[in-house]
């Protein structure tokens, strides 16, 4: 296809951002504003549906490709995708909406501006899942840093500066050995393109530095333990909205970079950390899952399990066996609808009491019975029940994992086990029991705006739990060959 | 046909639910209509299996796929599943007509309505399986379900406890269940029956060495499928959950709690045979947990004073039976006992809901007494029950029971011999229980101040017509359905939906044997209504000379505390070390906090040489000049 929908998919929320800034100056009128982004946001998410649509399904080679040259002969453009890739890119473009919708209502202030940060980070991640080339990716990578950081430090709650300082401080310096590792590949092998890198094959001896610098940056993005204490902070200083892209994508980066750039660059030396990511991932599962048992505020609850939970992607990840890939990869696009609609759900609690701590609710079900149906699906989605997305993926990891290492199943079990407490407990104490405090007799149900969010979530949620090939079709024949690509570098490198 | 079966009561637990804004009355009505006629479409296809053979295997649509992982929603109708079919559908249309009476003043029906109909579309689900992840999803579905019906009365702070405890209890089962899957995919490279069953003779030998212990792969299979088992079915060590549940609305108790969940277990043991025959180790395991079970229930039972707590015991106990039964082989047995204990044992709950629903909710036995004349169909449909469920003679219980003791007795072997006797004993313990709780229920004096005898008051028809039905099930199908089920040509029945390694041997029956049991469960009339009604200072006697064995079985075995202390507590306490030692005073002490304290520290030491007053500045700068001057010299 000569179209470049790749780049116009990435271009267009900038684009609306730039018209927003430049056109609508009338401060107290947002209407124009919330018009226009919600427009340009929409289209992106028809846009990316037909990208899926038109996306070729049975080949693992990289389709749409976009290249030119940028800075002359060193650095070249280049977009493509993959089928790991495309399911990113549409969950970017679905939950950008979502999140400008739920954002009209609880944002009071400098809204325009709230809006552009959203549609400029828009961009900038879905920029990060087009990239072919390291320096391309690593500017989107780094990129979407600043709208986040704003926004935390801007619209955040009352520690939000302190909040906003550790993420960036966190996140800045994973990055950091990231880069110097883009330049020293660079050095090794001439080239920044990531197929052509796969295709030279970087050698063994340099591999294991190379794959602990890009570790560093993936591991402070996805969060691993023990460098996830940002992560909480963040989440409960950032604004609604900001907690779903943080929780629902911006985690998904690290992922997705561990899948295209650490496994497919440095093969050898991602067989070689293997115990040190099972460790990691083990100990994320269980430790937080621990931790979040003991939270009194919901936003850190919620923001300890999705550490426990991206422990499960890691783990899948490094089995380098189909269950556990493919279960990775559905974790993560799991994990982004249903964490996006726990902070949502929490969001809508806050709106009206602004209190994020458990033990200010109680017996809500009482009076806001819809809320209390769609959070009961996202809770169970988040533990893990048959029949919810959140199943699929962890017994697809689990199963993958079982094959590399009994132990590591075993333990990753126990985790959800754990998930089940903290989630049932919270919901009891929030959702069940009397209702007795006075300043929530008076709360509203679930508006028009949050049904439709809220339930458009819990239905894929439960779609893609009864009918995940929807899914795991689009990404089959990409990770067979990410698979035997790896396991072909093995061998080539027993060989010799 | 088979389809709407399973499909029926998801509709109905959806449309009820959705209906229930244009009338509650319709939000009651459609449910049970559905659930009804899946009832007699299983009733048609169970004939039409003895009949004409008619089983086969449906496929809904593909569920997963991933590499040699294959999964389908599927139906499978083979005589084992068309069984439970019609034990699930049956009781449950009942509980759905009875629920209609017994919750009528409370303004969450539609809401009960849904779920019980949910719960039969997820049992349905976990019954006609031909994979072990279907049959987990089921089996997880039954538990939310289970969940959400304990915790139905969600205003009661032990209601919603009791919920999480029975979910959290059941995950921990359902662990030990997961290995088990991961374990069969693993090695069999699939989770369907047919593959797995099919391979597991292959694999008999096979050792797996985990963390430097040699373990024979086909017991380690049998045993981790049997903790989830043990978890679903509330066995030894699991069983903490099942009274803790009956926090829930009666009929729950009836249709979840008694004749279909909880079996759940058994019945994932006995579908598993081809597993279970192959590791004799792993079924001695079986056996002695549910001998355990069966005892120490039971023993529990005799001094409890909830009337749903004693019932539940004695599910608990039931169970036991069953899983011994296939523990020495004879799963047809156990399926057998399963299919009375349904009848009798819902027919006891929904009995004692009446009961309560006399007593304006009350559940306390020693505060009930001598109204078996105020209700009359109550009384006799609770003696059904409480008579076939002790095993008297010519009812269901009795087929069933000491079905089990003569095939653990013909087993041979010294684990059959401490069955048989484990079943005869608990049968007389069942006995005392159970009309110790008929009696202080009917009999003796009425005990209850708060509430005049006149105002107990007989239920309705819509709550009695489904115990007559259910009392005719405990009157009859032992009868009825013992040649088929455990008679002499029981394997063309069960048409290779159970499998034994060797054909169960009939041999004749010692006479002391067939009469021990019969005879030990009559006189235990007698001695009870000696007991709870004509002389009860005898047991106070007893009771005051045993103080510690009487509180040792009235706190259930101390279970509840010794988890707390084990488990739960330091559970929390570690969560709470890690928040706070590790993530807090750790982590970001020494990363993030730590490294802006320290470029704070130096940047604040830096500030100082910036003071503004020239002479420092000329200081400093002579000061380095001197330092390069040093340092040429020196070179």
């Amino acid at each position: 296809m000569d179209f470049p929908i790749l780049s116009l998919i990435t271009i267009l929320p900038l684009v609306g951002a730039i018209f927003i800034f430049i056109f609508d100056n009338n401060q107290s009128e947002n209407k124009n504003t919330i018009y226009v982004s919600l427009f340009t946001s929409f289209v992106n998410f028809f846009l990316a549906l037909f990208l899926w649509y038109s996306f070729d399904k049975n080949t693992a080679d990289f389709q749409f490709i976009e290249e030119a040259n940028w800075i002359n002969g060193f650095i070249r453009f280049k977009f493509g995708i993959d089928g790991i890739s495309i399911l990113f890119i549409v969950l970017t473009a679905f939950i950008t909406p979502i999140c400008i919708i739920s954002c009209i209502s609880s944002i009071k202030k400098r809204l325009k501006e709230f809006l552009i940060a959203i549609l400029v980070l828009e961009t900038f991640m879905i920029g990060v899942f087009c990239s072919l080339d390291l320096v391309i990716f690593y500017l989107f990578f780094e990129a979407g840093l600043i709208p986040m950081f704003l926004i935390i430090g801007i619209w955040g709650g009352p520690k939000r500066v302190y909040a906003a300082f550790k993420f960036f401080l966190f996140t800045l310096l994973g990055s950091v050995l990231m880069l110097v590792a883009i330049i020293s590949i660079y050095w090794i092998t001439g080239t920044t393109d990531v197929v052509q890198i796969y295709e030279i094959k970087i050698p063994v001896e340099f591999q294991y530095l190379l794959w602990l610098a890009f570790f560093s940056s993936f591991a402070v993005k996805m969060p691993m333990w023990p460098v996830h204490t940002w992560l909480p902070d963040a989440h409960v200083e950032a604004p609604t909205a900001g907690s779903v892209i943080l929780a629902a994508i911006l985690l998904k980066m690290a992922g997705y970079g561990f899948l295209r750039f650490s496994i497919g660059m440095f093969p050898i030396a991602s067989e070689y950390f293997i115990p040190l990511i099972y460790t990691l991932s083990i100990i994320a599962i269980i430790y937080t899952s621990l931790v979040a048992l003991m939270q009194e505020d919901m936003k850190k609850l919620i923001a300890y399990s999705s550490v426990a939970h991206m422990g499960f992607v890691t783990l899948g990840i490094f089995t380098f066996t189909k269950q556990g890939i493919e279960g990775s990869i559905f974790q993560m696009l799991s994990h982004g609808i249903i964490s996006a609609a726990l902070f949502l759900c929490v969001g809508v609690l806050y709106d009206r009491v602004h209190s994020r701590l458990i033990n200010s609710y109680g017996g809500i079900v009482n009076i806001l019975p819809k809320y209390a149906f769609v959070f009961a699906i996202f809770m169970l989605g988040s533990l893990g029940l048959p029949g919810t997305s959140g199943f699929i993926g962890e017994i697809l990891v689990l199963l993958g994992t079982f094959q590399k290492s009994f132990l590591a199943a075993i333990l990753a079990s126990i985790g959800i086990i754990l998930g089940a407490a903290y989630m049932l407990w919270l919901y009891k104490r929030v959702v069940f029991g009397k209702l007795e405090k006075k300043e929530l007799l008076e709360l509203k149900d679930l508006n028009y705006s949050e049904t439709v969010i809220l339930f458009s979530l819990a239905i894929l949620t439960l779609v893609f739990g009864f009918y995940p090939n929807l899914i795991l079709d689009t990404i089959h024949v990409s990770v067979d060959n990410l698979i035997s690509d790896y396991q072909n570098s093995l061998i080539l490198n027993l060989l010799k | 046909m088979a389809y709407l079966i399973i499909l029926l009561p998801l509709l109905g637990s959806i449309l009820g639910y959705v209906s229930k804004s244009f009338n509650e009355k319709l939000s009651e009505i459609i449910p049970t209509v559905l659930v009804i006629l899946s009832a007699l479409f299983s009733g048609i296809i169970f004939y039409n299996g003895i009949t004409q053979d008619a089983y086969g295997n449906y496929v809904i649509f593909e569920w997963i796929s991933s590499g040699n992982l294959k999964i389908n929603w599927s139906i499978n109708i083979d005589p084992l599943s068309s069984v439970m079919l019609v034990v699930v559908t049956f009781v449950s249309s009942l509980v759905h007509v009875y629920s209609i009476g017994y919750m009528s003043h409370d303004p969450n029906r539609p809401r009960f309505m849904s779920y019980l109909s949910l719960f039969t579309f997820s049992m349905l689900m976990l019954v006609v399986s031909d994979n072990f992840l279907q049959l987990f999803f089921g089996w997880e579905g039954v538990g939310l379900c289970s969940y959400l019906l304990i915790g139905f009365w969600y205003k009661k702070e032990s209601a919603n406890n009791a919920a999480i405890k029975a979910f959290l209890v059941n995950r921990v089962g359902d662990f030990g269940f997961a290995i088990g899957i991961f374990l069969i995919f693993y090695y069999f490279g699939s989770v369907n029956y047919d593959e797995v069953f099919l391979k597991a003779e292959s694999l008999i030998d096979k050792e797996i060495n985990f963390l430097g212990i040699n373990l024979n792969l086909i017991t380690l299979i049998c045993l981790t499928l049997f903790i989830g088992a043990m978890g679903k079915s509330a066995q030894f060590l699991f069983h903490t959950w099942l009274p803790d549940a009956m926090e829930g609305p009666t009929p729950v108790s009836a249709l979840i709690h008694a004749a279909t969940m909880v079996t759940a277990g058994v019945f994932l043991v006995v579908r598993c045979s081809p597993l279970f025959e192959l590791s004799q180790f792993a079924l001695n395991i079986v056996a002695i947990v549910g001998m355990i079970t069966a005892l120490f229930a039971a023993s529990v039972a005799l001094v409890q004073n909830d009337i749903k707590k004693i019932i539940a015991y004695s599910t608990c106990s039931q169970l036991g039976y069953m899983f011994f039964a296939a523990g020495v082989g004879a799963y047809h047995v156990a399926i057998f006992h399963l299919f009375t204990h349904a009848f009798f044992k819902a027919l006891l709950f929904l009995g004692s809901g009446s009961v309560i629903h006399a007593f304006k909710d009350e559940q306390d036995i020693r505060l009930m007494g001598g109204v078996w004349k105020k209700l009359p169909y109550t009384w006799i449909l609770m003696l059904i029950g409480t008579l076939a469920l002790t095993g008297f003679p010519f009812l269901s219980g009795f087929y069933s029971k000491d079905a089990i003791i003569e095939f653990a007795f013909f087993k041979n072997s010294s684990i059959g011999y401490y069955a048989m006797s484990v079943g005869i004993f608990t049968a007389f313990l069942t006995a005392i229980y159970s009309w110790r709780l008929f009696f202080k229920t009917f009999h003796g004096s009425y005990n209850n101040k708060s509430l005049p005898i006149e105002k107990t008051h007989e239920s309705p028809a819509i709550m009695l017509t489904p115990l007559i039905l259910l009392s005719l099930g405990a009157l009859f199908a032992g009868y009825l359905f013992k040649e088929m089920f455990i008679g002499h040509n029981y394997l063309d029945f069960w048409n290779n939906s159970i499998f034994f390694l060797k054909e169960t041997e009939h041999l004749h029956l010692p006479l002391w044997l067939l009469l021990i049991t019969p005879i030990l469960v009559t006189i235990a009339i007698p001695i009870s209504y000696y007991l709870y009604v004509k002389n009860k200072n005898i047991l106070d006697g007893v009771k005051l000379s045993n103080e510690p064995l009487y509180n040792f079985l009235l706190n259930k075995w101390y279970f509840d505390e010794l988890y707390e202390f084990l488990i739960v507590k330091p559970l929390k306490q570690l969560g709470f070390f890690f928040w706070k030692k590790g993530d807090q005073n750790t982590i970001d002490r020494y990363g993030p906090d730590g490294f802006s304290r320290v470029i704070k520290f130096f940047s604040i030491k830096a500030v100082k040489f910036q003071s503004g007053f020239l002479y420092d500045y000329a200081f400093i700068m002579l000061l380095g000049l001197s330092f390069l001057l040093t340092y040429l010299i020196i070179n």
